[in-house]
């Protein structure tokens, strides 16, 4: 399998991409709430992620001109009049991760266009967080990301979560070419105008998307949430190549024969780190005397802390992410704009593909914000779903390579955020693994009216939310010849998911080379923050 | 298919409050002031006295509280269901518990209210709630008047647990895909027996109990 590549010195052969030699120094790699210092072997590739691009210097200025300057649309203003009714819905905490730093992008957004309307005579507001299957977020959460002026003028009467499953509710506009079902929010659809606020954290996030999943129900997001469509994605983050994102399409087509929609999106630089925590998007070997140190005192201190308390730590470092782009109008040339710029941030070029990819699992996904653990199955979507899927083209890794990830896989789900996932995981996934096989069981929890109350009236995802969760692993299992993760805590975890576990990294790369060959290349992937690989 | 059912307690699990709720409107709506005064009053002064019993046994509970309705009309307290209902209970059903009650039809169960009330008070809210059938204490009532006793089975505790597992299987129902809403822990024996047990605004006991056993925390309140 595995073809020799000379190895390279160490030289930069792009400045994203580093390669190994007797010289470099230890890689920092992501172990859920802890980060591991390691040694790779010589020759294998590292992929960073490029430097933040410079975020906008005027953003709110930048906002307005996109509201005035729409694309293929009349700008905002034009479609206002007093007395018509308008809904403002946005995406929910799932991004960007970590939360940002307030303002939140979404509060300026917001703070402009309900200038706007009220200028134009427009009161008849509601804003609803679109948090489609999601949990709900709570009133914390929501005041942060709209801030305190917006929150106590709209809460909880005119700003509230989305309620896929509120009985009346939902309205059935009709189906697309393809027999696709098309459910949308009732306040939405009697609307005579609706204002989307999205943040493109990935390229996988946006365009029809953002309202036809965001305000949608089970019905119409199992339409493209299924192993088939996921399989047929190649990837998901390359929104042209993905049948999930032209089922949006066609959706979000749908809607638009019935809704008026303004779409206004954003991208954002990948600053995700504070200063205090910045040297993590770094090449270790260009790591100053002043990275070192902050290195090792953060090392120190997740030594010193348990799991919770260090959990509790980078939940509440926010982010620094700023604006690089917004564009305002109808769906499509917006979102094609919005793609430019995600891909300039995130695109890496990357010649040839891998026998062996390591990537770490930090402690956060876009579904356990706030919650008490990065549960298995998330780990596993992390893994299989989101950082093998972050590819155009083709992915890292070689059909049936080998895929080392590091977590501690440990057994632990948030009850209140995460119920169906405890019995998903511990009743279905030790039966089988089978993504079609499992899918008989997805209405059953759908309508699991314990899951459906606890969706509707405390925090948690949907019930079918972990069965999405798995098929989203889909195409990376059926790429992928061998997970092993190293580090698991436990047995079981790593078994139910069909994985091997190793106790270290070189002994997981030994197993890795028993595998794919001693001469196996070897990549790896040294994220968050996110970026793309661009493989030729 | 399976044939479901989704069996929900009544008193803090879809409503607020207890059955002495609905006695004190029965004893402020006696056919006389003083009699009205006195029952509400005497019932009043109980109230330490049921708080005791009722954190002994719910089966004693019930045994001793329902001796208040001794005496009472059958005619009566069945005229003033309706009325008590709107009252009483309807104001103080949570704003979560109609829409559980609709997504477990919705999810084909048949739905059941399992309760210690009395079945001429909880029918109206079972009427009310879509409920598909009722399962709950009935008084003893002798020419036209209660005796303060109650008709076996009692409803309560354990015993829930044998009637709803002998309700399923009088009617073919999977008591193991089955669901079961309750609030206290002194409806563990109904939680359970059926295979999937939820807590509702669950006591302090049962919220210990439902994370022991990974079973859903719903606050419908």
């Amino acid at each position: 399998m595995a073809s020799r590549r000379k190895p390279l010195p160490r030289r930069y052969r792009e400045e994203q991409v580093v390669t190994i030699d007797k010289d470099s120094a230890p890689r920092l790699i992501w172990f859920g709430e802890d980060l591991l210092l390691e040694e790779l072997p010589v020759g294998t590739r590292v992929v960073y992620p490029r430097p933040p691009m410079e975020g906008l210097r005027n953003p709110r200025a930048a906002i307005r001109h996109a509201l005035t300057h729409a694309e293929e649309m009349d700008p905002l203003h034009a479609h206002l009049r007093p007395g018509m009714r308008v809904t403002v819905a946005m995406d929910d905490i799932s991004l960007p991760l970590p939360p940002m730093r307030t303002p939140d992008v979404r509060q300026q957004v917001l703070e402009a266009v309900l200038e706007m309307l009220s200028d134009y005579g427009v009161d008849d507001i509601h804003l609803v967080v679109a948090t489609s299957l999601h949990r709900r977020m709570t009133e914390s959460e929501i005041r942060r990301m709209v801030g305190s002026r917006i929150f106590e003028s709209f809460w909880p009467a005119r700003l509230y979560n989305h309620d896929a499953e509120e009985p009346d509710g939902m309205i059935e506009l009709g189906k697309t070419r393809r027999g696709e079902p098309v459910w949308l929010q009732r306040r939405a659809v009697e609307s005579d105008l609706v204002i989307y606020v999205n943040i493109n954290l990935v390229p996988m996030d946006g365009g029809h998307k953002s309202v036809g999943v965001g305000l949608s129900n089970w019905e119409t997001l199992r339409a493209h949430h299924n192993p088939r469509a996921i399989l047929k994605s190649d990837s998901y983050m390359d929104p042209s190549r993905s049948e999930m994102h032209h089922s949006c399409d066609r959706i979000g087509r749908v809607v638009e024969q019935h809704v008026k929609v303004f779409h206004i999106e954003t991208a954002l630089n990948n600053r995700m780190y504070a200063d205090s925590m910045d040297f993590l998007a770094k090449n270790e070997d260009d790591f100053t005397d002043g990275d070192r140190l902050k290195m090792q005192a953060m090392r120190f201190a997740l030594k010193k802390l348990p799991r919770a308390a260090r959990r509790e730590v980078f939940m509440r470092v926010p982010s620094c992410y700023e604006m690089v782009a917004v564009h305002a109008g109808k769906a499509e040339p917006v979102h094609a704009k919005i793609l430019e710029s995600n891909f300039r941030q995130y695109a890496i070029p990357l010649s040839g593909q891998a026998d062996i990819v390591i990537s770490g699992i930090p402690y956060i996904s876009p579904y356990n914000v706030n919650s008490r653990a990065l549960n298995p199955l998330l780990v596993q979507v992390m893994g299989l779903g989101y950082f093998h899927n972050m590819y155009r083209h083709q992915p890292v890794l070689k059909k049936g390579g080998v895929l080392i990830l590091a977590h501690p896989c440990v057994d632990d789900f948030d009850p209140d955020h995460h119920p169906s996932y405890i019995e998903m995981f511990n009743r279905l996934l030790t039966q089988t693994r089978d993504s079609e096989a499992l899918e008989k069981h997805e209405e059953e929890f759908a309508k699991n009216p314990s899951y459906v109350g606890m969706y509707r009236h405390g925090h948690a995802y949907h019930g079918a939310h972990p069965f999405y969760m798995w098929y989203w692993g889909e195409n990376g299992r059926a790429h992928v010849g061998k997970v092993i993760v190293v580090g698991s805590e436990n047995r079981h975890v790593p078994e139910i998911l069909g994985w091997e576990r190793a106790d270290t990294l070189s002994e997981a790369i030994a197993m890795a080379r028993s595998h794919a060959g001693r001469s196996a290349e070897i990549t790896m992937l040294h994220h968050p923050p996110i970026f793309i690989s661009d493989v030729g | 298919m399976r044939n479901l059912a989704a069996f929900f307690d009544v008193d803090g699990t879809l409503v607020q409050g207890n059955v002495v709720h609905t006695f004190a409107f029965y004893a402020t709506n006696e056919p006389t002031l003083t009699r009205s005064a006195a029952k509400y009053l005497m019932t009043l002064a109980s109230i330490p006295l049921f708080v005791l019993i009722d954190q002994w046994s719910r089966k004693g509970f019930n045994e001793f509280f329902y001796r208040y309705y001794k005496g009472m009309a059958e005619d009566r307290l069945r005229y003033l269901a309706a009325e008590m209902f709107e009252e009483v209970l309807r104001p103080r059903i949570f704003p979560g518990a109609p829409g559980l009650v609709q997504k477990a039809k919705a999810a084909g169960c048949r739905t059941v209210i399992v309760s210690g009330a009395l079945d001429f008070i909880l029918q109206p809210l079972s009427d009310h709630l879509g409920a598909d059938d009722m399962v709950a204490n009935r008084l003893e009532f002798v020419g036209g008047y209660a005796t303060g006793r109650m008709l076996r089975p009692v409803v309560a505790g354990a015993s829930k647990a044998s009637i709803v597992r002998d309700y399923c299987a009088e009617r073919g129902l999977d008591l193991a895909g089955s669901y079961a809403y309750a609030d206290s822990a002194s409806d563990y024996p109904l939680l359970s027996v059926v295979g999937r047990p939820a807590a509702v605004n669950p006591d302090l006991r049962l919220r210990g109990l439902a994370r022991e056993f990974d079973w859903p925390i719903l606050d419908l309140r």
